[in-house]
């Protein structure tokens, strides 16, 4: 029997082990040759999914607990899915029964604690599945190394990064850590980004936050996030700020250039 | 300040300013829903469409719909608005500018002409009573040439931005995607490069690369890095060759402040890029990137609907003889664009506003995972673009941008394009690919060399000998 055919080859194919960039597809005509076009169309089925998939916090808190780690289950104020799409400022809220909850909490704990660490879907919850445990079992010896004590871990459906302020504030907290799933990339359907800031309070803009991006296996490893962060927070604490006055010292430094020789395009 | 109403049957629909008429008149999408200022339903939003078609465009002059006194870009649009070149059209309503506009009275030149007579809330408030195929004949009518080193937006031409980007800019990944993007006939709009890092050294070896490759093979184009305009006027002042300078601009003065630049600050860019002198046929230089629910999304729109807050980003754009505009659609995700049909439509307004103010607009047909939209919306947006005559579009490898994290039109996707509607690229980037044997064009076919380029085979054999060595 034939094999099926897939098009023209690319005669350049070897470009392929120079970037993640879907170079070098061939052609059916001028078209994308049937591998290539189905490719595409599972890598954005999966991101699709990744975006729509639940987020299962039950199992989450379960599994903290197996680890001796406390958890407050909550939900922001974007009812749904479709609503938290939509309305992006619920997302960044805290529902009526969640901000009850937490009130209550803090009336056992009128003190506050020094760090809130939040887990939140955000756009990916498969991220949130497949990394948000094993970093926080990276992080948590660091942590206790630096003596700060912490609210339990707070999980919170439909949420966005600024809902770590509202939790934070209302806990308390004088920092606080979001760990929430990055808008799904069409390679990588699993990205978890993690978000610091120091002194947290509701109406805070980006520009107080740190932010650690591109938390995957093919993209910065747990150590190295974990590194990333507590460098951040230790120099927070010190001069008592976070955001862009942060930023420019905290640039851990790129593979340079040179590494790979001279460029073949213009060798 | 005049109110407006209209009655439909028993019901009489009120609305205290020309500014809830614009945004109530708006076809449905998320971002003014999100605003709250969207029509509360149907009716209303037809019966906004119907008050508006009866509004004298002078009215526009008259009604300013963010305050001259608190934004500099409403202060450029009145300052500089020609009122003779407006006169064919002065006397005119929103109703009768779109009966006037599809008629055979306007025409390439006569609308030319209009343009600088032309404020963007005129050009926005048309599009609320126009179906897309409105959209599409008018802004076919238009040509909007500019010229760095070589001829974009020609009759017959489609363009493309090739942009090679790189999760980390790694200058070899980024070579790959441009040989890989040059090879299928791409980048005569601009080889355009999304830095990942914002560090001003990476920038600079960056523009030196794109230099070295557009020199070395001889490419009729120009390059850039879509980094801030000051970074690119410290680029500049460092001796880098930099060809065109970017900027993201919006349509209201605090939107414009998000992002860091005010109209001196744009100004300033234009300046140090003319002082370069680099293009060899032209000296449009300035590359902006726009996008419906920018301004909303820095809490900068005055209440003003996205669509209209969009068309004064034309306002801003054509004051600095651009090369190159480009709406980046559907970007900024489902709370302003929600799903295909609103992408597509925005797309095409965008497209046309552009055009009719005198903006050389091209499209970032595009959008986000979490966004109701598919490749088929891009393939149904990108053939209605080239119908109606799109100065440039993006080219991509498969579509997928790695750094940005989005889609956007592939390499083959141009060629689709192109072989479907007998679309060329800009003809000196023609010449050139039919001399370097990458392809020829004749009666709607694209003909491929039957060997890899001569040119290039000396890169690949190097790259082979790097890999074995």
């Amino acid at each position: 029997m034939n094999k099926p055919t897939t098009g023209n080859p690319s005669p350049w194919q070897r470009l392929r082990n120079l970037s993640p960039a879907r170079i070098a597809l061939g052609r059916s005509g001028i078209s994308l040759p049937t591998n290539a076009q189905l490719n595409f169309q599972a890598a954005h089925a999966q991101a699709r999914d990744a975006v729509h998939l639940p987020f299962e916090a039950a199992g989450l808190s379960d599994q903290l607990a197996k680890h001796g780690r406390a958890s407050l289950v909550l939900h922001s104020a974007a009812s749904d899915r479709h609503n938290f799409l939509l309305r992006p400022d619920l997302g960044r809220r805290l529902s009526d029964a969640s901000v009850d909850l937490l009130c209550k909490y803090r009336s056992g704990n009128p003190g506050g604690c020094e760090l809130a660490i939040v887990v939140a879907d955000g756009l990916s919850a498969l991220a949130v599945h497949r990394h948000a445990l094993p970093l926080l079992k990276c992080l948590e010896p660091q942590i206790q190394a630096e003596g700060w004590s912490q609210s339990p871990v707070v999980l919170v459906s439909q949420g966005r990064v600024a809902v770590a302020d509202e939790i934070a504030e209302r806990l308390g907290a004088r920092m606080a850590i979001i760990l929430i799933g990055e808008r799904p990339g069409l390679s990588s359907p699993d990205s978890l980004g993690v978000y610091f800031t120091y002194a947290p309070r509701v109406g805070l803009t980006d520009a107080y936050r740190n932010c650690i991006s591109n938390v995957r296996s093919e993209g910065l490893s747990y150590p190295m996030a974990s590194h990333r962060l507590l460098f951040l927070m230790r120099e927070a604490c010190r001069r008592k700020l976070s955001g862009i006055a942060l930023k420019d010292e905290t640039e851990v430094p790129q593979m340079t250039n040179t590494a790979r020789g001279e460029n073949f395009l213009l060798g | 300040m005049a109110s407006y109403s209209h009655s439909i049957g028993a019901v009489t629909y009120r609305f205290a300013d020309l500014k809830e008429l614009m945004a109530k008149a708006s076809p449905a999408r998320s971002g003014d829903f999100l605003a709250e200022i969207a029509a509360g339903n149907d009716s209303e939003r037809v019966a906004a469409q119907m008050a508006l078609a009866d509004v004298e465009l002078s009215r526009f002059l008259e009604e300013p719909l963010v305050p001259y006194e608190i934004d500099e870009v409403t202060r450029l649009i009145i300052d500089t608005h020609d009122k003779a070149a407006f006169a064919p059209v002065s006397h005119l309503t929103v109703g009768g500018f779109r009966d006037w506009l599809l008629s055979d009275s306007a025409d390439g030149r006569s609308l030319r002409s209009l343009a600088p007579g032309l404020t963007p809330e005129m050009a926005a408030a048309v599009t609320k009573i126009m179906r897309v195929q409105d959209l599409i004949l008018v802004a076919q009518k238009i040509r909007v040439v500019t010229r760095f080193r070589n001829s974009l937006g020609l009759p017959g031409r489609l363009s493309t931005r090739l942009q090679p980007n790189h999760p980390t800019d790694d200058p070899v990944g980024i070579a790959a995607s441009i040989l890989d993007g040059l090879l299928y006939g791409n980048g005569d709009a601009v080889i355009g490069i999304n830095p990942a890092t914002d560090s001003t050294a990476s920038i600079c070896a960056l523009l030196e690369m794109l230099d070295a490759v557009i020199q070395r093979y001889e490419i009729p184009t120009q390059s850039c890095v879509l980094t801030h305009v000051t970074t690119s006027i410290e680029a500049i002042n460092r001796g880098v060759p930099l060809d065109l300078v970017f900027q993201s601009i919006a349509g209201t003065e605090a939107a414009n402040a998000s992002f860091g630049v005010s109209l001196e600050i744009l100004q300033e860019g234009y300046q140090a890029g003319l002082s370069l002198n680099r293009g060899s046929l032209g000296q449009n230089l300035m590359y902006f990137e726009t996008g419906q629910g920018s301004a909303l999304s820095a809490n900068a729109h005055h209440g003003l609907d996205q669509q209209t807050c969009e068309a004064r980003a034309y306002g801003v754009a054509r004051h600095f003889n651009p090369l190159l505009v480009n709406t980046v659609v559907g970007f900024i995700g489902p709370e302003y664009l929600y799903n295909g049909k609103q992408i597509i439509r925005a797309g095409l307004e965008d497209h046309f506003c552009g055009k009719l103010l005198g903006v050389p607009m091209g499209c970032d047909i595009c959008y986000t995972n979490h966004a109701e939209a598919d490749q088929d919306d891009m393939d149904t947006l990108l053939t209605l673009l080239g119908v109606a005559g799109v100065n440039f579009i993006m080219g991509i490898p498969g579509s997928d941008d790695v750094m940005l994290n989005y889609q956007t039109t592939s390499f083959h996707d141009a060629l689709y394009a192109r072989k479907t509607l007998g679309l060329k690229p800009a003809p000196e980037f023609e010449q050139w690919l039919a001399k370097m044997g990458i392809f020829t064009q004749t009666d709607g076919q694209i003909h491929f060399g039957d060997t890899l380029p001569p040119a290039f085979r000396q890169a690949l054999t190097q790259l082979e000998r790097a890999n074995t060595s």
